[in-house]
């Protein structure tokens, strides 16, 4: 068979097998609408999550030893649109916190054969919630002046320090955390990445409220808290490159330009002219903002057609590389223009927080609006990104002094 | 860069080491100082029908190598970083697209060969006014004994002195401002009653003025349908545009790399600029918008090439990202090099020039985000 109709052949199977296997309760449905815990589709949610993880389908490119289906990049794409075809999604990554999408791909590279045996399955299968212990109060973008301790006690670490914008730590069953292991070295050099359990006495979290209400960010506090030595990923001392992997998946994971058609979201357009109004040929009656809206559905396009292409130039196997930063920056300034955009086009309306006087989705565009600000500080912050893209793409010298 | 055939590596390769060697930005120079009749070299022009790339998008039965948009852009964007002048996007793109769309038999049988070997030049005459608006044609085209009279005037006709051929928009029926009621004529350029100037445009290249009085043409003129060749203009105009694209996706390329190579050698206060924090944002910023601007370009290309039905609207979107790109590039390359990059010696300002020759032309951001809105239903 030649690779376009072994490809084919693959669509069909999928196709096939989620026809058979989604449960049609929940086409079309959020993500979210389920995490609010809808309880008649809670159990076909658990159905169809461990379906997915019994086929692998969770982490589909992970080796089938470890909870994936050992596929590549253009069959996993395929998963994907089929699911999207048919109003599917998958729920695993979102179940696995931080797991499949960041913690998972670096502890295939970093990992130790036991490490990769005792936690991958768990994120794949949507099992185990992971989250990551990175930034602290005192330590923002500059990650590397982290002062989380780890004490080295033979068989073990004992850990003290505070984290904070731990996404999910209230929920999460483990923590990779980013921890000082020789204050005497230069800050880079110091520093490892432990993982450990969130179901201990020396770990406590506190759900941080954030200017669009309740958040999953939380601060996490290691009183004498315990790691094992088993559980240090890659070498002692050696965590900055660990992180640094890590960090290029994050970014990756944050490319893509707002959620996904869910809910059968309306375009943008459709609601300017719901709420504005159009003139007599048609076009919106806001001339400036039609304007406006046009150059944001243009970025989103170009940001589509930039992921689809650097996809095409890396032959289906899309790299974890420097262009994550371009990305990451553009789905942020397309998705957070949106959001203005349309709390514009809504005006009055578009400023609601509780009571009767709003639609739920008006309700709804506002708290997006104000989350949606966390998206250019989060994961490196837009300064932040600018400085990967003229460091280490067009070889800028270092606009920052070295600590 | 697009996922290449190997075909396409070779002649995007062939076409990069020749413009730096046979055309760079001094060989244009040359010919802005020369002012030579046409605005180009023709020992240049001659070069690139001998390469083949006249022939890129025309057929195999007509003389071409039918290899596509894709490729001609690949071309034009080595062309576009070297600010090469030659009418090879006017008349082996725009030309000859029209006469792929829009022309008979016969139409293409005498022209596409003579388009790919370099001996015709074809290009297209529809804007009458300062700015692109198609659909205001107002220049007239009477039904008379076996065929038509053209009068009116058209501006901003590129490679307009050197063309031996035209294709001409004008109003069979109905009024300026209305789509329908325009025909697309093919006038030989030295018709009588033809009267050509030429027009001193700051990126000094090949436009003009284009006078029609009383010019007969036969009925046998006539590209596509009489009162119906807006959509085949239109269609014509979007490789257009999607061919201008590319061409300022390589100069605004070449900006960015002086621009870059200015931020790492130049000195100030000790330390090369490039290390200030402002300008390497200003940077990554600038490098962004051309990483994004040029997948909206390949899109359209790939679009035309595959008759995707949302062709059109990648190509109003390549002409406007790639605008507002290279808009900002020419910009900062004149800002970021200060004082030298004001002096008519440095190249700067030639880029800058074209830049806002290139925005003008075939609609410019303003143009295209309308037209993009509106095929959205808006």
């Amino acid at each position: 068979m030649n690779a376009s109709v072994e490809q084919q052949a693959f669509r069909s199977d999928a196709r096939d097998w989620l026809a058979a296997n989604f449960p049609p309760a929940l086409k079309d449905k959020s993500y979210r609408a389920l995490a609010d815990k809808d309880p008649a589709l809670a159990a076909d949610l658990e159905v169809w999550r461990s379906r997915l993880a019994g086929k692998g389908w969770g982490a589909p490119t992970w080796p089938a030893e470890y909870g994936g289906a050992g596929l590549g990049h253009p069959q996993a794409k395929v998963i994907q649109e089929e699911m999207e075809a048919i109003g599917a999604f998958n729920p695993i990554p979102t179940l696995a916190g931080m797991g499949v999408t960041m913690v998972g791909p670096t502890m295939l590279e970093y990992g130790t054969d036991d490490q990769k045996a005792r936690h991958l399955r768990g994120m794949a299968s949507g099992e185990v919630r992971w989250c990551l212990g990175l930034s602290e109060p005192n330590a923002g973008s500059d990650l590397a002046s982290l002062g989380t301790k780890a004490e080295d006690k033979g068989d073990h670490f004992v850990v003290n320090g505070q984290k904070i914008w731990t996404s999910g730590a209230d929920i999460s069953q483990w923590c990779g955390a980013l921890v000082r292991t020789d204050p005497a070295k230069p800050k880079r050099d110091g520093i490892s990445f432990v993982l450990l359990p969130m179901d201990q006495p020396g770990v406590r979290t506190r759900p941080i409220p954030l200017i669009s209400g309740a958040s999953p960010f939380c601060e996490t506090y290691f009183d004498d808290a315990r790691a094992d030595k088993a559980d240090l990923l890659g070498e002692l001392n050696d965590g900055w490159s660990v992180i640094k992997r890590l960090l290029q998946h994050e970014r990756q994971s944050q490319t893509s330009a707002g959620r996904r058609k869910l809910d059968n979201e309306e375009p943008l357009q459709d609601l300017a002219k719901r709420y504005v109004g159009t003139d007599a040929d048609g076009t919106l009656s806001d001339k400036d903002l039609r304007a406006r809206l046009t150059d944001n559905l243009m970025a989103a396009k170009a940001h589509e057609l930039t992921i689809a292409r650097i996809t095409a130039e890396a032959r289906g196997q899309v790299k974890v590389s420097a262009a994550a930063s371009i990305l990451k920056n553009s789905a942020t300034r397309v998705a957070q223009t949106k959001a203005e955009l349309k709390m514009e086009i809504m005006g009055a309306q578009g400023v609601g927080w509780d009571g009767e006087a709003y639609e739920a989705d008006e309700l709804a565009s506002v708290r997006e609006w104000l989350f949606g600000k966390a998206a250019s500080i989060y994961g490196g912050s837009f300064e932040v990104q600018y400085n990967i893209i003229s460091k280490n793409i067009l070889g800028l010298p270092e606009t920052t002094q070295k600590g | 860069m697009a996922a290449l055939s190997e075909e396409q590596s070779i002649i995007r390769d062939q076409a990069k080491a020749w413009a730096v060697e046979q055309a760079p930005v001094q060989a244009f120079r040359a010919v802005r100082d020369a002012h030579l009749p046409g605005a180009f070299e023709p020992k240049t022009w001659a070069a690139m029908a001998e390469l083949g790339w006249t022939g890129i998008v025309i057929p195999e039965a007509y003389g071409g190598s039918d290899l596509g948009y894709l490729t001609f852009g690949l071309v034009l964007e080595e062309l576009g970083r070297n600010l090469t002048a030659a009418p090879l996007f006017a008349s082996a793109l725009v030309g000859a697209s029209a006469l792929l769309l829009g022309g008979n038999e016969a139409q293409k049988r005498a022209l596409l060969p003579e388009i790919a070997k370099g001996q015709a030049i074809v290009t297209l005459a529809v804007d009458e006014g300062p700015r692109h608006a198609p659909a205001a044609t107002a220049m007239t085209a009477v039904a008379e004994a076996g065929g038509f009279r053209l009068d009116g005037e058209k501006t901003f006709v590129l490679e307009g002195m050197a063309a031996t051929h035209l294709i001409v928009a004008a109003r069979t029926a109905g009024r300026p401002g209305e789509t329908a009621g325009i025909t697309l004529f093919l006038v030989p350029a030295d018709a009588a009653g033809i009267r050509r100037a030429p027009i001193g445009t700051m990126d000094s290249r090949g436009y003009a003025t284009i006078r029609f009085d009383g010019v007969a043409v036969p009925a046998d003129a006539v590209l596509g349908a009489v009162d119906g060749g807006f959509p085949l203009l239109d269609a014509t105009m979007d490789r257009a545009r999607a061919g201008l694209a590319a061409e300022m996706l390589g100069t605004a390329a070449a900006a960015f790399d002086l621009t870059l190579d200015y931020l790492k050698t130049r000195k100030q206060f000790g330390r090369v600029i490039g290390s200030f924090q402002a300008l390497g944002h200003r940077a990554a910023a600038l490098f962004s918008s051309l990483e994004l601007a040029r997948s909206c370009v390949e899109a359209a290309l790939q679009a035309l090439d595959d008759g995707a039905p949302d062709a059109a609207q990648l190509c109003s979107l390549a002409k406007a990202r790639m605008g507002e790109c290279l808009y900002d590039m020419s910009n900062d390359l004149i800002q970021i090099h200060g004082g030298i990059g004001m002096t008519d010696e440095f190249d700067a300002g030639l880029y800058l020039k074209r830049a806002r020759v290139l925005e003008a032309a075939f609609g410019n951001r303003a143009f295209h985000r309308d037209r993009y809105a509106r095929l959205l239903g808006y």
